[in-house]
């Protein structure tokens, strides 16, 4: 870098770009605080389903599975997994966890109750119905 | 060493190598249940391993940074420390305090954990990256604030240098994001939406001042270049990241609920994303061949240009693979994404830190270098990780290009678990090279312990 460029002009350069480029983000999250009602499902975020989120957390199933994506990837996608498995499905999949299969992936059991699974259930319903422009490709996740 | 407070940086630098040698061996048992899926079940499920692992990665880089600037922040302000006993103090709380969190993770069922440290006050638990105890994050925002405290004071009273200044913000901004960690709304979106400005925020905002401002400093160590030119180049640099990376949230931004135009922001802001990995990868060989002295210390000269290399490849490269929306449409969430996480972390966070400890530790241990056995045993370390990283970054990314094929992109997608099943020959072959990260990992721990002889004393 030729001497015409100073470090102080460096300097202003950066506070001036961050702040620009922070101010700028902040508008953008301000302006999606007002689109993302229209495509988060909240209608449907009953108490049933905030208790179902717990389950999800307090069990740490991010630690294996996807959520829309995000996540571990050693087991399947479940943001999609009511669309794909259905309710009873997946209650009877968790309750009759682990499979024990010699050499096959487990997954652990963990003891859920009857209302915990259900709870579960109801979250894994609302998430599949939030707007996730058309993600994923297809129903396998 | 110039002042006897920077001595403080010692431990830390002993625990993130300690953590970090953790982190690898959970690592390897995640990598062996991917093709031996009930290898160690029930005792270490996957999900205690892999938040084990990601947990001691981001804990054994903190001790880093903060080792890092126990030792950088007393030179560049040419004053002694405000105050090394509460430097010492806090190491060993958050030590005990990471220790604990680990062993919770690994010895109580994760729900047991959550309903012993509170969870139920403050539900903050069970996110990615975020799965600590409500205790535990406390104590980290405590260790941060006193970390912060004792810097600043010490910033205050003596000389203000750029690279101080660029650091001092990176640590700020650090410990401000964090506090996003304890806001975990119901609704699914928004707290996806500001999960972000921890983890994004993180490590491609903030932490990449943090990186600058070390690789700068010991760049001006070991090259002997001007200060104007090195932390003129510094603030091209953060400007770069800062202006690329804010926005560029917007790539976590396309599929979880959020409006469309994020698919457009996200994408042409994270595409611009690589360049400042590349200017960095430029100006650290520019200063090593302008350099004005031959400093004794190779080693750590080849981890600081090691840096600039492997970030660019890793963030820059493989992040901008997979971050163009119509093709994040296809990778989003697959081994794709674990195979941008790993090279990224290790070339741009874990070479920082160990290019800083390259520097640092011989001073620290009374010698301006290793010996020329001690340093010959460093590099080969540093050869055995860096091609073992490449190695697990390519097997990944085969294994990820295959799993999008079958599971998301032909006219017949098949289920994910039959998907995987066809990736078992990569996964062995990421094991493999895991198993060669690890040698590398205990020959360059090893080096600590190679006698150093009497040619180069201290500096």
């Amino acid at each position: 870098m030729s001497g015409t460029f100073t470090k102080s002009m460096a300097r202003n350069i950066f506070f001036g770009g961050t702040v620009f480029f922070a101010l700028l983000f902040l508008a953008l999250t301000f302006d999606s605080m007002q689109a993302i009602p229209k495509r988060d499902n909240h209608a449907n975020l009953t108490p049933s389903v905030v208790a179902g989120k717990k389950v999800w957390e307090t069990n740490n199933c991010i630690g294996c599975h996807t959520l829309m994506g995000e996540g571990a990837y050693f087991a399947p996608e479940l943001g999609n997994v009511y669309k794909r498995r259905g309710p009873e499905f997946i209650k009877a999949w968790i309750q009759s966890q682990p499979t024990g299969a010699p050499g096959r992936r487990q997954m652990p059991n963990f003891h859920l109750t009857e209302t915990q699974l259900n709870d579960l259930v109801e979250f894994l319903k609302y998430s599949s119905e939030i707007n996730t422009a058309n993600w994923p490709p297809n129903i396998e996740g | 060493m110039q002042y006897s407070s920077q001595s403080v940086a010692k431990p830390y630098f002993i625990a993130a190598i300690g953590l970090f040698l953790g982190q690898i061996l959970f690592g390897l048992i995640m990598g062996l249940q991917y093709v031996i899926g009930d290898f160690l079940f029930p005792a270490i499920p996957f999900n205690v391993a892999r938040m084990v692992h990601t947990n001691l990665l981001i804990v054994w880089l903190l001790f880093g940074f903060m080792g890092a600037a126990y030792y950088m922040i007393p030179e560049e302000t040419e004053t002694e420390l405000y105050s090394p006993k509460l430097a010492l103090l806090m190491f060993w709380v958050f030590l005990v305090a990471g220790a604990a969190t680990v062993l919770g993770y690994l010895l109580v069922p994760y729900a047991t954990l959550a309903q012993y440290t509170g969870n139920d006050i403050l539900e903050t638990m069970g996110r990615e990256f975020l799965e600590q105890p409500l205790l535990t994050k406390i104590g980290i925002v405590v260790v941060a604030l006193v970390f912060l405290f004792n810097l600043t004071m010490t910033m205050l009273k003596g000389r203000k240098t750029s690279i101080g200044l660029v650091l001092m913000m990176g640590l700020w901004g650090l410990a401000v994001f964090f506090l996003f960690s304890f806001y975990n709304p119901s609704n699914l979106v928004m707290d996806k939406y500001f999960w972000w400005w921890v983890v994004h925020l993180w490590v491609e905002g903030v932490w990449e001042l943090i990186l600058g401002a070390l690789l700068a400093f010991v760049l001006i160590k070991v090259t002997g270049v001007d200060r104007e030119v090195i932390e003129k180049w510094l603030y091209v640099i953060v400007t770069l990241s800062l202006v690329t990376g804010i926005i560029g949230t917007g790539h976590h931004y396309f599929w979880i609920g959020t409006p469309e135009y994020w698919q457009w922001w996200g994408s042409v802001f994270s595409a611009l994303e690589p360049i400042p990995f590349f200017a960095m990868t430029v100006f650290a060989f520019n200063m090593v061949n302008r350099r004005r002295r031959e400093h004794p210390n190779k080693a750590a000269t080849l981890w600081a240009l090691g840096t600039g290399v492997m970030s660019f490849l890793g963030a820059g490269v493989w992040g901008f693979l997979h971050t163009l929306a119509p093709v994040n449409y296809y990778t989003h969430g697959t081994q794709i994404t674990a195979a941008h996480g790993h090279m990224a972390f290790y070339g741009a966070y874990a070479m920082v830190v160990i290019t800083i400890i390259s520097y640092a530790m011989p001073i620290l241990r009374g010698r301006a270098a290793n010996s020329e056995k001690a340093q010959v045993m460093e590099m080969w370390s540093f050869w055995l990780m860096t091609v073992a990283m490449v190695f697990i970054t390519l097997f990944l990314t085969a294994a990820g290009i295959l799993q999008v094929w079958l599971q998301r992109y032909s006219a017949t997608p098949i289920p994910f678990m039959a998907a995987q099943d066809q990736l078992t020959i990569f996964y062995w072959l990421r094991e493999g090279a895991g198993v060669m990260f690890l040698i590398g990992l205990l020959v360059y721990i090893a080096s600590f312990f190679v006698g150093g002889n009497e040619k180069a004393k201290a500096a």
